[in-house]
């Protein structure tokens, strides 16, 4: 029975890995989050090391 | 002792306490890194002396080629690479968590001997024979069992910092080391499942077998490149390269986006080292496509990394640490080019099993983990000893041409003597006999043997002058202590977004 259906499950894999990885796209690119990564960038100058 | 800083950069109003960070571990792995890269790169011009001289494997099972390769290759490697990148990752990931390391001194100091110890057995094991004949993976089963539980340690350590951290948002650096510790855990423990010969034997057989133990081998092989050498040296790119800039990473979404291409991409990336062997064609097609998509987020992360200079490429002319970390950045462009080309089954009906893909390697080892190393300890050794700068900047410049210069002398002799020695195995005469035999090709590449190890004695020399700048850095105390964590930040330039 799984095995017939294997290549459903293949492609809906596929499928879902693009979702996924689109989703975190979509996540990171949002223009509403420029400022946060802006300072999430420069934490490391407020980490007590040098420089 | 907990000591005080500024909660914003320039401000010096609001202190508040900083978490007594676990230090000494980690100037314990700056010190063993250095050494162990020393014992790697020496060995290294020893094996590459005995393929130019073969007389120099003296005749002994303990010194031929056959056992010291893995020596070097598993010194620079894990004892040169490992010792960086789990020391640095301490330092990083307190550092931006703003949190002491979990388990504190005795977890730091549990991970440090625990790693010199395994290093210290599985070089001895070589040299003594017992190997399980997989690249990068040699050590046999009862060394396996030991590294397994000393990493899983170091995973609680890591792990147990960034869940008690202050800071809401995790570094992106501490992304990229997270997914190194675990991803070298899954591989290291699907690639070694063996049974031993019988109780108390140190020999074991690989559990799967034929194929399928060459498709898991090169799924661990490719990985350990992907998420040892090139997701925990990214880690230390990504907190490294902004504080000897002083400045943010050019684009820090560029960098989220990075890292989850390589996270969604590198782990299939692994058939191509089986080109045209029994493995089915889907399989090795899969891997070509895949490390040829790999090139795209590379050159993004290469890119983001350069260009953090971006205003001040003039730190390049006076800062020779930086210098280091840029041009390792530089060499990651390149390697990360000329692999997804080499990956591709027509260049690789050319190039494999040639010293093309020596070369190669070496330019992504000496050329991108080499010098991110380097420059990372120039700007951590002084950090870690409180000192101001490093003793001889004058010495810093010298291992860096040394070095460059040695890279560059390497990597040629290897892609001259490579492709020709490919060109000479599918050479044919008109009758359709093989043109010229095994034997002549060896000799016709013996001069780029002897440049090789040129090459590698310049970057040799190099490692042993930045050993006596650190040991003069330690000792001589010729400025006054800093007190970085009370001096506030200068200003400095805003990032890309």
């Amino acid at each position: 029975m799984l095995v017939e259906l294997q290549w459903l499950f293949s492609t809906l894999w596929v499928v879902w890995f693009f979702v996924l990885f689109g989703g975190i796209l979509f996540w990171t690119l949002k223009p509403s989050r420029r400022q946060d990564w802006k300072r999430h960038g420069e934490m490391i100058f407020r980490d007590g090391g040098k420089g | 002792m907990a000591t005080l800083s500024a909660t914003q950069p320039g401000a010096m109003s609001a202190p508040r306490p900083m978490p007594d960070y676990v230090d000494g571990p980690i100037r314990a792995f700056a010190i063993a890194t250095i050494f162990w890269g020393l014992v790697g790169f020496l060995v290294g011009v020893v094996i590459a002396s005995q393929l130019a001289w073969p007389l120099l494997n003296l005749d002994l099972e303990w010194t031929h080629f056959g056992r010291l390769r893995p020596v070097h290759t598993s010194a620079v490697i894990f004892a040169f690479g490992g010792s960086a990148l789990i020391g640095t990752s301490l330092y990083i990931v307190q550092r931006t968590c703003r949190a002491r390391l979990f388990g504190g001194e005795e977890m730091g100091w549990f991970i440090f001997w625990g790693y010199q110890f395994f290093i210290v057995s599985a070089a001895l094991s070589y040299v003594l024979g017992y190997s399980q004949g997989k690249e990068y993976a040699e050590p046999e089963w009862f060394i396996d069992i030991f590294l397994t539980v000393l990493w899983v340690t170091y995973l609680v350590g890591f792990g147990g910092t960034i869940i008690k951290r202050e800071e809401p948002h995790i570094y992106v650096a501490n992304w990229f080391l997270l997914a190194f510790i675990i991803t070298v855990a899954m591989l290291h423990i699907g690639n070694n499942i063996s049974l031993p010969i019988h109780w108390g034997s140190g020999f074991s057989y690989s559990a799967p077998a034929g194929v399928q133990g060459a498709m898991i081998q090169w799924w661990y092989g490719h990985n350990a490149v992907g998420f040892f050498l090139t997701a925990g040296f990214l880690g230390m790119m990504y907190y490294f390269i902004p504080k000897q800039a002083n400045r943010p990473i050019y684009s820090y979404r560029l960098s989220i986006v990075h890292f989850w291409s390589i996270i969604f991409l590198y782990i299939w990336a692994g058939p191509h080292h089986l080109h045209y062997t029994a493995l089915p064609d889907w399989a090795q097609t899969l891997g070509m496509v895949f490390s040829v998509m790999l090139w795209m987020p590379s050159w993004g992360g290469m890119i983001n990394g350069i260009m953090t200079l971006s205003g001040a490429w003039d730190k390049l002319r006076t800062d020779p640490g930086l210098r280091f970390s840029v041009t390792a950045v530089a060499f990651y462009g390149m390697s990360t080019f000329e692999g997804p080309v080499m990956s591709i089954r027509a260049v690789n009906s050319l190039s494999h099993y040639t010293d093309w893909t020596i070369g190669h390697v070496h330019s992504g080892a000496l050329g991108w983990n080499g010098l991110i190393t380097f420059g990372a300890l120039y700007w951590l050794v002084p950090a870690l000893w409180s000192r101001a700068r490093m003793y001889s900047t004058r010495l810093i410049e010298w291992h860096f041409w040394l070095a460059t210069l040695g890279i560059v002398l390497y990597i040629t002799a290897m892609w001259v003597s490579g492709i020709m020695q490919g060109l000479m195995w599918r050479a044919y005469d008109e009758l359709g006999f093989l043109q010229y035999s095994f034997v002549e090709t060896v000799a016709a590449m013996h001069p780029y043997y002897v440049i090789r190890v040129l090459g590698g004695a310049l970057y040799l020399t190099g490692a042993i002058l930045m050993a006596w700048n650190v040991y003069k850095t330690i000792t001589v105390a010729d400025a006054p202590e800093v007190e970085r964590d009370l001096a506030p930040a200068p200003a400095r330039a805003v990032a890309a977004e």
